[in-house]
C-alpha cells in the first residue's frame, strides 16, 4: 500500500440561496495517493468541481464546509487564512479549465510566473527569471525567453493551458488539482497536455486529481476514479476494474453513452431524463427517477457507499443485477 | 455515385479584416482570414456524412455554406444539380425549406420570448406548411416525434434543459419537412448521457423520414458512430473523404491517423504515452505553402513545401490528399 498524501473525509459544501441551503457536495471522502492519478468523473451539477475548490477554500464567502481535509498532518479546512495561503498554490497547485479566464489577460507570462516563485520559493530575483525560463521549457513551450514578455491574448488555447501548469509547477507541487484542464482544447492538443501531465507526474513525483466528464480521458490518463452524481460519490475503484465491472447504474449508463468503435449506427446505451437540478434532488437514491434497476427501495432509502473490497465502494441496491447485465466497454 | 442531392464544388470562403484607410494609402493588402480553400464534397440521398475537424478548420463555415447562410467566395454548391447561388425569391425559400439546419447552442439559438408553440407554428405558418386549423395537431405530432410531452407547447426554452432544448430545435427543423439535416456540434454543448439520447434520437428520425444528415462535429468517436461517410478537414480543406469503417481502419492521410491517435479511446487497457500530433495549427491568416499539413507530418518530405497534393483515390469512393501512397501509422514527431 502506497501513501496517502491528501484524504478527504465527510466532505459537505453548501450554499445559501433565496430557496434555502442548497447542498453541492454531500459527505464525500476519498484518498489520494503518493504519485497517483485519481478521477473525479461527473456531469455538470454533480459536485465534482466542488469538491475540487472546497480542498482548495477557493469559494465564495457564502459557502458551509463541512469535514475534513487532512493534508500533511494538518486539516486544511481549519488553517488560519495564512496558513492555506502557504499550502495553495504552494504545496497543493490547481489549473482550470478556462485559461483565458484563469490567467490576468493584462499581465505578461513572466509576472505571473515570477509573482508565483516570489510567494513560495526562496529564490532572488536572476533565479525567479531563469526558473521561470526553465518552467515553460518543462511545459514545451518554445522560445520561451521570448514567449515570457507575450500577453496571454497572444496564446493559443494550448499554449495558455501550458503556461498555466507553468504557473501552477512554479512552486514544486506535491499535488496538483486540474479541474477540466482539457475540455476546452482540441483533441490533438489535448492528447499533449493529458501526456505532458503524466511526464510531470513520473518526473516530480506529484499526486494528481483530476476532475472530468470524458471517460475516455479517465480511462487514458487515471489510475483510480470516483464517480459522482448528485453531489455524492456513488462508485470507486481502479479504473480497469470500473470499466470491466461497474457496479452502479449510473456508471454503467455513463459508460454506455460514450459511442464505441465497431457498434455504428446503433442505438447508443443512454440515461433516459437529465441530472437533478442541487434545490431538487429526489428521495432516496438520487439516480433512481432515471435507473432502470430501481425498486421500491431505491425511492425511500439511500443507499450508503459500501465497500467491495480494497479500493473499491459503490452505493446501489441492486449492485448484483447491474453486475449482471455486463460492462458496455468490456 | 447515385443520386448526389448537395455538393460543394471547389467551395472557398474569405472572412476580411477591416481594412483601414492607414493601410490603405500605405498599399497593404486587405488581411483574410481563409476559412474554406477549395473544398469539394458529394452528399448522397439518405445518407449521413460526418464532417470532422479541430477547432478553426472550416467545418462550421462548410455547413453554413451549405445552408446558404455565408454566400460562398468561389466554387459552388449545388443542390439537386441547380446552383443555390443563383436561386431567388421562391425558389430559394423552397431551398431553405428542403435544406435546415440546427445549430449547436440550445441556448442562443431559440428565441427566449417564443414560446413552443409560437417557434414552430412559426415556421409552419411561414412556409405554409399547413392550414392554420391543423397547425396545432401538427405541434403536438412534432414534439411527441421528439419526445417531448404535449404540454411543452405553452412553455419558454428557458424552462428547459440543454437537451430538451436541443430536442426543440429538432422539432423546428422537422416541421417543415426538410430533406437534408445539417447539424452543427449537434451534441457538444450536452452532458455525456444526455447526448447519447439526442443521437439515438437522430439515428431514429433518420430512418423513419429518410433524412439526408450533414453530421458536423469535432468528436470524433460520435461521427464514427453514426456517419456512412466520413470527411476530414484540415485548414478549410478536405483532406481525407470516404466511407467510415475504412477511414477508421486505414487513414490515409497523417492528419487522419493523428486525430484517430490522440482521441482517447474507452478502454483503459489501450493506453499510449505518445504524442500524436506536435504542434499546433497554423493561422488560417498565412497559409503554409505546399501541403498545410506539412508543419506537422512526421512523414513531411521536401515535396510537401511546395507541392499541394491533390485529392486521389485511395479506393472505392475513398479519397485523400497526400503524396504518399502509404505511411508507418505509428511514427510520430518527435522534434522536440
Amino acid at each position: 500500500m502506497t501513501d496517502t498524501v491528501l484524504s478527504v473525509r465527510n466532505l459537505t459544501t453548501s450554499f445559501r440561496s433565496a430557496a434555502g441551503p442548497l447542498t453541492a457536495v454531500n459527505d464525500v471522502s476519498f484518498d489520494v495517493r503518493q504519485g497517483e492519478v485519481m478521477g473525479l468523473v461527473g456531469e455538470s451539477g454533480s459536485g465534482k468541481s466542488v469538491t475540487l475548490r472546497s480542498i482548495m477554500r477557493l469559494l465564495p464567502r457564502g459557502a458551509q464546509i463541512g469535514g475534513t481535509v487532512t493534508w500533511a498532518g494538518q486539516d486544511l479546512l481549519k488553517l488560519s487564512d495564512a496558513g492555506i495561503r502557504a499550502v495553495r498554490g504552494g504545496q497543493i497547485s490547481m489549473i482550470f479549465q478556462e485559461p483565458m479566464t484563469a490567467l490576468n489577460p493584462v499581465l505578461p507570462i513572466r509576472i505571473q510566473i515570477t509573482e508565483n516563485l516570489r510567494a513560495h520559493t526562496d529564490l532572488d530575483a536572476n533565479g525567479r527569471a531563469a526558473r521561470a525560463r526553465e518552467l515553460l521549457d518543462i511545459v514545451g513551450i518554445p522560445d520561451a525567453a521570448r514567449r515570457l514578455d507575450e500577453f496571454p491574448h497572444q496564446f493559443s488555447g494550448g499554449m495558455r493551458q501550458r503556461a498555466m501548469i507553468a504557473i501552477a509547477l512554479a512552486s514544486n507541487p506535491r499535488l496538483l488539482l486540474a479541474d477540466e484542464p482539457t475540455t476546452a482544447l482540441d483533441v490533438t492538443i489535448q492528447d499533449q497536455i493529458l501526456n505532458l501531465i503524466l511526464d510531470l507526474r513520473d518526473e516530480f513525483g506529484m499526486s494528481v486529481v483530476f476532475v472530468t466528464h470524458d471517460l475516455g480521458v479517465v480511462a487514458a490518463t487515471c489510475d483510480r476514479m470516483a464517480v459522482m452524481y448528485a453531489g455524492r460519490i456513488v462508485e470507486t475503484g481502479t479504473v480497469a476494474d470500473v470499466f470491466a465491472r461497474p457496479n452502479h447504474a449510473y456508471t454503467r449508463g455513463l459508460l454506455g453513452s460514450v459511442p464505441q468503435a465497431g457498434a455504428e449506427r446503433s442505438m447508443l446505451l443512454s440515461i433516459e431524463g437529465t441530472p437533478p437540478g442541487l434545490a431538487a434532488i429526489p428521495p432516496g437514491c438520487a439516480f433512481n427517477p432515471r435507473c432502470t434497476f430501481a425498486g421500491d427501495t431505491c425511492r425511500t432509502t439511500r443507499p450508503e457507499l459500501t465497500s467491495l473490497g480494497p479500493d473499491r465502494s459503490v452505493a446501489c441496491h441492486h449492485n448484483d443485477a447491474v453486475v449482471q447485465a455486463g460492462s458496455p466497454v468490456a | 455515385m447515385t443520386d448526389i442531392i448537395l455538393s460543394a464544388q471547389n467551395v472557398s470562403k474569405e472572412f476580411l479584416f477591416p481594412h483601414s484607410i492607414l493601410a490603405r494609402i500605405r498599399g497593404e493588402p486587405p488581411r483574410a482570414v481563409h476559412a474554406l480553400n477549395g473544398v469539394s464534397l458529394d452528399i448522397a440521398k439518405g445518407e449521413t456524412l460526418g464532417i470532422v475537424g479541430e477547432s478553426g478548420c472550416g467545418k462550421s463555415t462548410l455547413a453554413r455554406c451549405l445552408v446558404r447562410l455565408h454566400e460562398t467566395d468561389g466554387g459552388r454548391i449545388m443542390f439537386e444539380g441547380a446552383d443555390v447561388s443563383h436561386l431567388q425569391g421562391p425558389a430559394r425559400r423552397t431551398f431553405n425549406r428542403r435544406v435546415q439546419m440546427i445549430f449547436q447552442d440550445p441556448y442562443s439559438s431559440l428565441n427566449p420570448r417564443m414560446t413552443v408553440r409560437q417557434i414552430l407554428s412559426e415556421a409552419l405558418r411561414v412556409h405554409r406548411m399547413r392550414p392554420a386549423a391543423q397547425i396545432d395537431a401538427r405541434i403536438a405530432e412534432l414534439l411527441d416525434l421528439v419526445r417531448l410531452s404535449p404540454d411543452a407547447a405553452n412553455r419558454y426554452p428557458h424552462e428547459f434543459s440543454g437537451g430538451q432544448r436541443q430536442r426543440i430545435g429538432i422539432a423546428r427543423a422537422l416541421s417543415v419537412e426538410p430533406e437534408v439535416l445539417v447539424a452543427d456540434e449537434l451534441v457538444s454543448a450536452l452532458d455525456v448521457s444526455v447526448q447519447a439520447q439526442v443521437v439515438n434520437l437522430l439515428l431514429e428520425l433518420q430512418d423513419r423520414l429518410h433524412l439526408t444528415v450533414v453530421f458536423v462535429a469535432h468528436d470524433l468517436r460520435l461521427v464514427r458512430h453514426i456517419s456512412h461517410r466520413v470527411a476530414v478537414m484540415y485548414l478549410g480543406t478536405v483532406v481525407e473523404n470516404g466511407p467510415t469503417a475504412e477511414i477508421f481502419a486505414h487513414p490515409n492521410h497523417p492528419y487522419t491517423n493523428a486525430l484517430l491517435r490522440a482521441a482517447p479511446e474507452v478502454n483503459p487497457t489501450r493506453r499510449t504515452r505518445t504524442v500524436a500530433a506536435r504542434g499546433e495549427l497554423p493561422s488560417p491568416i498565412n497559409l503554409p505553402s505546399g501541403c498545410l499539413f506539412h508543419t506537422r507530418c512526421p512523414h513531411a518530405m521536401d515535396r510537401c513545401r511546395t507541392e499541394v497534393p491533390v485529392l486521389r483515390a485511395f479506393g472505392k469512393n475513398h479519397v485523400a490528399a497526400c503524396h504518399l501512397d502509404t505511411f508507418d501509422p505509428t511514427v510520430t514527431k518527435d522534434t522536440k
